[in-house]
């Protein structure tokens, strides 16, 4: 397959030649006992009568080896819920992948635990939703979730396995971001998330119910400080802060098509694991296509690589290979126009108003009731 | 809070579960991974980390490096020791 690429390039003024990616996030399935108000899940999700077999998961991971892969992140959805997750988890970490098992927890037995770490989980990443039972079951929609939550993690920390947790921030949980922290010391684990909320997907249908004030996020950025200094050696923090009262754009993945990729349930290879609201590019499917020849070739790959595509501001920005103009996704979500400036940047002729957006949504004392994820969109609207 | 720079010459440093030293093979050099970190080894690092297999202690790696690169020991004590600690207050590296 190298040979039919070179060919092709030489023909057009392509961008120089990417590196090879280092990460895959692979959403083995849709399916997940959680309903969780963020979720960056598109809101159409791939029922399980699409979803990828055994066999060509199998040959995703030892494509994406051989392309270059180092870390492959395992999520969905809850990955566990597909019956041949350890089988998948042994296939990758044998053909040399580190393994990442990004999980809610929920519905994981000590013996699927184990026949899991058996065949070479590497890390296992779980998701936390508040640091007390009420708010972690409002959020994921999941009566009873605290304590499996509670129940996995001591049963990973007891088997050795680094742990990281991940807590989606917002407006509902955002005043427990200490007692999160003091949870992740508690629970034992390596690592902690404290991940903003992003607003795509789920989470940007449910915007106005997850938006946090601004003086709330300035607090969370001086409380990771702190734990970060206090807990060096014990637990390393990492932290995405949200975008929309930010002065310039996030690197969208590290850049589009540049460091990472996802593959979602029924195949679609996506530079973003949103990146299928931009419904004018062409994905490519691990059905019919190779990972190196979409990651190299593929037109959505390519459409926004680079600086070639960009309008002003970004063309003429002593910023555009920082940013890269930020995230296509939300350009499109909030401008219309994917080619965009990212709306969150400064320069964007659309700055202030999201800054006015987010200030005013966070605002609302009682913003109504969030949607929960789910399979049949607007149906399992709950109180929250 | 950081750990002192000094190690003692008996500890064993090793590779903490989840992390792993292996060969990039698409990129030509050697990375120590972590869950979402990368390490890229430079040609001392990978030197270094060759030797942490748990068993060799400070001192033995030590003695191998000097010898293998006919170094002196008391010059690259110092860098040998900021490097593992460096990566241990990371957690990609127990001593």
């Amino acid at each position: 397959m190298s040979g039919s690429h070179v060919d092709l390039q030489a023909d057009r003024v392509a961008p120089p030649r990417p590196q090879p990616p280092l990460g895959l996030l692979a959403e083995v399935t849709h399916r997940c006992p959680l309903r969780c108000t963020y979720c960056s899940n598109p809101l159409q999700l791939d029922p399980k009568s699409v979803e990828l077999d055994t066999e060509t998961w199998k040959r995703v991971f030892s494509e994406a080896a051989e392309l270059g892969v180092i870390h492959l992140h395992m999520s969905g959805g809850e990955p566990t819920a597909r019956r041949d997750i350890v089988e998948l988890m042994r296939h990758a970490a044998e053909v040399g992948l580190y393994t990442n098992l990004i999980t809610s927890g929920i519905g994981v037995s000590d013996a699927q635990l184990d026949a899991l770490i058996e065949a070479g989980c590497d890390h296992i990443q779980l998701s936390m939703q508040g640091a007390d039972a009420a708010i972690t079951e409002a959020v994921g929609g999941y009566r009873g979730g605290y304590d499996k939550k509670q129940a996995f993690a001591d049963a990973v920390v007891a088997r050795g396995v680094p742990l990281t947790l991940n807590a989606v921030i917002h407006r509902m949980n955002i005043h427990q971001v200490p007692a999160m922290i003091d949870k992740a010391v508690a629970f034992g684990a390596k690592r902690l998330e404290i991940a903003h909320t992003q607003y795509y997907g789920w989470a940007l249908k449910n915007r106005a119910q997850l938006m946090p004030a601004r003086a709330d996020v300035d607090r969370t950025i001086d409380e990771v400080e702190s734990a970060r200094e206090r807990l060096k050696g014990t637990l390393v923090i990492d932290a995405v802060f949200p975008d929309y009262y930010a002065r310039y754009p996030k690197l969208c993945n590290g850049g589009w098509g540049t460091r990472t990729f996802s593959v979602t349930p029924s195949g679609k290879i996506l530079p973003c694991h949103a990146a299928e609201t931009i419904t004018h590019l062409d994905f490519w499917n691990v059905r019919d296509r190779s990972l190196a020849e979409t990651w190299y070739d593929g037109p959505a790959f390519n459409a926004y690589r680079g600086t070639g595509w960009m309008q002003e501001p970004c063309a003429s920005c002593e910023r555009k290979t920082v940013d890269y103009g930020g995230c296509r996704c939300q350009a499109l979500a909030l401008t219309g126009d994917a080619a965009a400036t990212d709306p969150v940047c400064i320069k964007s002729p659309r700055h202030a108003e999201l800054g006015a957006l987010a200030t005013m949504e966070a605002a609302v004392c009682d913003p109504g009731p969030a949607v929960y994820r789910g399979f049949r969109i607007g149906q399992e609207t709950e109180r929250r | 809070m950081d750990r002192p720079n000094a190690i003692a010459d008996e500890t064993v440093p090793a590779l903490p579960r989840g992390v792993k030293f292996r060969e990039d093979k698409a990129r030509s050099r050697f990375v120590l991974l972590g869950p979402e970190r990368i390490f890229e080894a430079d040609a001392i690092a990978t030197e270094i980390l060759k030797r942490v297999d748990g068993k060799a202690s400070f001192k033995a790696i030590l003695t191998d490096l000097t010898q293998t690169f006919t170094a002196d020991e008391a010059t690259i004590r110092p860098d040998v020791e900021a490097f593992l600690t460096d990566l241990a207050n990371k957690q990609m590296v127990s001593l």
